[in-house]
C-alpha cells in the first residue's frame, strides 16, 4: 500500500508522456488529462485518510532505505494540500478545456498544453511528497519549467515581457536554492529531511541561522513574500485565465509548504519567530495597499494573493501547533479561493472584453450568475463569517492572541489587512457589478486564439468555477473535522518525531 | 560528521563566478542577463561539486579501499543540476530570441501598468513607448 505515495507523481508523468503520443487527437488528450487528474484526486484522498488514521505513508524509491535512498512522504500536511491542489487543478482543467473548445473549435489540437499541464501537476505532487532537499529542488524545477512554457505559449509582446521577468527571477531563486542545498550538504553530509532534522541540531548556532535564512530567501522569492514579491503582480496577470488561476492556486502555496517543511523540521524555534512576524506584517500590508491602487482586475487579485501569503507566514511565525494548524487551514482555503477568483476574473474579461475596472459596469444586472460566482469567493477571501476564510483566520487570530505581545499585535494587523482586502474587493464590486451597464469592449485582436468581449460563454466554464466555489463552501461546512485534523498536523510539525520515525523507521529516535 | 576542507583557490573561483553572475543579472540587456544566469549556474554547480570534499579515488566497489573513495552524492547532484541549468538556459535563449524578433531590441521592458500608476502620482518623465508588432503602442489598444 505504500506504493500509493508514488502514484500522485507517476500518474501525471505517464499521462503527460501518453498525451504527447496521442497529440494528433485532441479528444484523446482531453480525456487522458481529465482521467489522470481525476484519479490523482482519488489517490490523494486515500492518502489523506491513511495519513490521518495510521501516520505518514512513506515509500523508499527503488528499495533503497532512507537516508541513503529517496523517500516520498505523505503526512497529514502534505496529503491535505495535495488533495486540495489536485482538486483545483482538475477544476481549472475543466475550465480550460471548455474555453479551448469554445475558442478554437473541437478539432484544434495542441501538442503542448495538456502534457505541460500534467507535468506541472507532477511537479506540484512531487514537491509536496519529497522527503529530501534535492528531490524538492528537482520538483520545483519540474513545476517551474512547465510553468514557463504555460506562461509563454502565446507569444505576444506582453507575455514575453512578463515571462522574461518570471523566468529570470525563478531561475535566480532556483540557483540560490541549489546553493543552499550544497551548503547544507557541506555542513551535514546528508540531504534527507528526516536525517537533517537530527544533524542540524548539532551545528553551531551561527551556521544554523545562515542556512535558515537562505531557505527563507529562496522560498520567500518563490512564495512572493514581501520584499521579494515584485515579480508576481508583474507576470501573473499576463497569462490566460486558467493558467493564471493554476499558478495563483498552486505555485506560491507549494513554496509556502516548502518553507513550513524546512523551517519546522530543520530550524525549529520554541517561541514566536520575530523576523517572520515582521515579514508577515510587511507582506499583508504591502499586498493589500498595492491592491487598492490597481485598476486592472487581474493585477488587483495578484496583489491580494501576495497580501494573503502574509496571513500564512503569520501562522508560521507564531511557531506553535495552533499557529501551524491555522496556516495549514489557511493554505487549503487560499488555494481554492484564489484559483476561483482568477477564473471568475477570466469570465468577467470574457464577458466585458477588458480587464480595466473603469471600463466595466452593471454586470450584476446583465450577468447575475457571474455576480454570485464572484461574491462568494470574494467574501471568503475577505474572511467574513460563515465562510472558510473566517474559520481559518479565526484559528490564526486565536493562535496569535495566545502567544504573547508581538503575535497579538500582528493579529491586529491581520484584522486590518482583512478590512483592506474587503475594501479592494468592494471596489471591484462597485465598479464592475453595480452602476450603469457599459458597452462591451471590442476584442482588440479578433484573430488571436483568445476570444474576449463575447456573451457566448459555454456552461462548463461556469460549472468548473462553481465547482471550486463548492469546494471552498465545503471547507466551511466541514470546518470542524478539518481543523481538528490540521490541529493534529500542527502538533506533528512541532513534535518532529512522527516524521523522523516514519521515514527512518527507528523507534529509539 | 564530515568537515569538508575546501581549496581556497576553488572557493575564490566560486565567489568570483557568483559576483560576475549577479553583476550581469543586473544589466538591462537580455543577452547579458542570460550570460549572468549561465555564469551563476556554473558557480553553483562548482560549489555543489566542491562540497563533497577533496578529490579522491573513483567510488567503484573493488577498485580501491572504501575509505579512499570520493563522495559520489554531490557529483550525482551536480550532474542533475547541470542538466537542469542547461535546459533552462536553452529555453531562456529561445525566449530572448523571441523577444528580439517581436521588439527589435533585446532590452528588459518596463511594466506599463507600473508606469501608469507611477505617472498618476505626479509629473513623471515622458513614457518611452514601445510599438507592438501591429504598430500601435500599448496605450492605444
Amino acid at each position: 500500500m505504500t506504493a500509493l505515495a508514488a502514484l500522485p507523481v507517476l500518474l501525471p508523468i505517464l499521462g503527460a508522456a501518453l498525451a504527447v503520443v496521442v497529440s494528433t487527437s485532441v479528444l484523446a488528450q482531453r480525456i487522458l488529462a481529465l482521467t489522470t487528474l481525476g484519479s490523482m484526486v482519488v489517490v490523494a484522498a486515500v492518502l489523506l485518510v491513511r495519513a490521518d488514521r495510521s501516520g505518514p505513508v512513506v515509500i523508499a524509491l527503488g528499495g533503497w532505505a532512507p537516508p541513503v535512498g529517496i523517500a516520498l512522504v505523505a503526512d497529514r500536511l502534505a496529503a491535505l494540500l495535495l488533495l486540495v491542489s489536485t482538486l483545483v487543478a482538475l477544476a481549472v482543467l475543466g475550465y480550460a478545456i471548455s474555453q479551448r473548445i469554445a475558442d478554437y473549435g473541437r478539432r484544434m489540437a495542441s501538442s503542448t498544453f495538456y502534457p505541460t499541464y500534467l507535468v506541472l501537476s507532477a511537479g506540484v505532487s512531487l514537491a509536496y511528497l519529497s522527503g529530501d532537499l534535492f528531490t524538492l529542488f528537482v520538483s520545483f524545477e519540474i513545476m517551474l519549467t512547465a510553468s514557463y512554457v504555460l506562461l509563454t505559449r502565446r507569444t505576444s509582446v506582453q507575455t514575453i515581457r512578463a515571462g522574461m521577468t518570471y523566468v529570470i527571477v525563478s531561475l535566480l531563486s532556483s540557483l540560490l536554492f541549489l546553493t543552499a542545498v550544497a551548503m547544507v550538504y557541506a555542513a551535514t553530509a546528508t540531504v534527507n529531511l528526516a536525517d537533517l532534522s537530527e544533524r542540524v541540531d548539532a551545528l553551531p548556532p551561527g551556521l544554523r541561522t545562515v542556512l535558515a535564512l537562505m531557505f527563507v530567501v529562496v522560498f520567500g522569492i518563490k512564495a512572493a513574500m514581501v520584499p521579494l514579491h515584485f515579480w508576481l503582480p508583474d507576470s501573473y496577470p499576463n497569462a490566460p485565465a486558467p493558467v493564471t488561476a493554476l499558478f495563483a492556486g498552486l505555485l506560491t502555496k507549494v513554496s509556502f509548504y516548502a518553507m513550513v517543511r524546512t523551517q519546522t523540521l530543520l530550524f525549529p524555534h520554541d517561541r514566536p519567530w520575530t523576523l517572520m512576524l515582521w515579514l508577515a506584517v510587511a507582506t499583508m500590508l504591502v499586498g493589500a495597499l498595492g491592491a487598492l491602487a490597481q485598476n486592472d482586475l487581474n493585477r488587483l487579485l495578484s496583489f491580494l494573493l501576495v497580501s494573503h501569503i502574509g496571513f500564512m507566514l503569520f501562522g508560521l511565525a507564531v511557531f506553535d501547533a495552533r499557529g501551524l494548524s491555522g496556516a495549514t487551514l489557511y493554505a487549503a482555503h487560499h488555494i481554492t479561493v484564489l484559483a476561483t477568483l482568477f477564473l471568475v476574473g477570466g469570465l468577467i474579461t470574457r464577458r466585458t472584453g477588458t480587464v480595466a475596472l473603469d471600463r466595466m459596469g452593471g454586470l450584476a444586472a446583465t450577468s447575475p450568475a457571474l455576480a454570485v460566482l464572484f461574491a462568494i469567493p470574494a467574501l471568503t477571501l475577505a474572511g467574513l463569517p460563515p465562510t472558510a476564510g473566517f474559520v481559518a483566520k479565526l484559528q490564526l487570530l486565536q493562535a496569535g492572541a495566545g502567544a504573547g505581545v508581538g503575535p497579538t499585535a500582528v493579529a491586529a494587523v491581520v484584522i486590518a489587512a482583512s478590512f483592506l482586502t474587503l475594501f479592494a474587493l468592494t471596489k471591484v464590486w462597485v465598479r464592475a457589478f453595480w452602476g450603469r451597464a457599459r458597452p462591451t469592449v471590442e476584442d482588440p485582436d479578433p484573430h488571436d486564439e483568445l476570444e474576449v468581449g463575447t456573451a457566448r460563454t459555454p456552461w462548463p466554464m461556469y460549472a468548473a468555477t462553481a465547482g471550486l466555489v463548492a469546494v471552498s463552501l465545503a471547507i466551511a461546512v466541514f470546518a470542524g473535522p478539518l481543523s481538528a485534523m490540521t490541529g493534529r498536523a500542527g502538533e506533528d510539525l512541532i513534535a518532529r518525531v512522527p516524521y523522523r520515525v516514519a521515514v527512518l523507521g527507528d523507534a529509539d529516535r | 560528521m564530515i568537515t569538508p576542507t575546501i581549496n581556497l583557490l576553488m572557493a575564490l573561483t566560486v565567489g568570483g563566478l557568483y559576483a560576475v553572475g549577479f553583476y550581469l543579472l543586473l544589466q538591462r540587456s537580455l543577452m547579458r542577463v542570460l550570460i549572468g544566469v549561465v555564469v551563476l549556474g556554473h558557480g553553483t554547480n562548482l560549489l555543489l561539486q566542491l562540497v563533497g570534499g577533496p578529490p579522491a579515488r573513483a567510488p567503484i566497489v573493488g577498485s580501491a579501499p572504501a575509505d579512499t573513495f570520493a563522495d559520489p552524492l554531490p557529483q550525482a547532484l551536480a550532474l542533475t543540476a547541470v542538466v537542469i541549468t542547461f535546459a533552462l538556459t536553452t529555453f531562456l535563449l529561445a525566449l530572448s530570441y523571441r523577444s528580439f524578433v517581436l521588439l527589435g531590441h533585446d532590452e528588459v521592458q518596463d511594466d506599463l501598468e507600473d508606469r501608469r500608476i507611477a505617472r498618476r502620482g505626479g509629473p513623471a518623465a515622458p513614457l518611452h513607448q514601445d510599438a507592438g508588432p501591429d504598430g500601435r503602442t500599448e496605450d492605444e489598444r
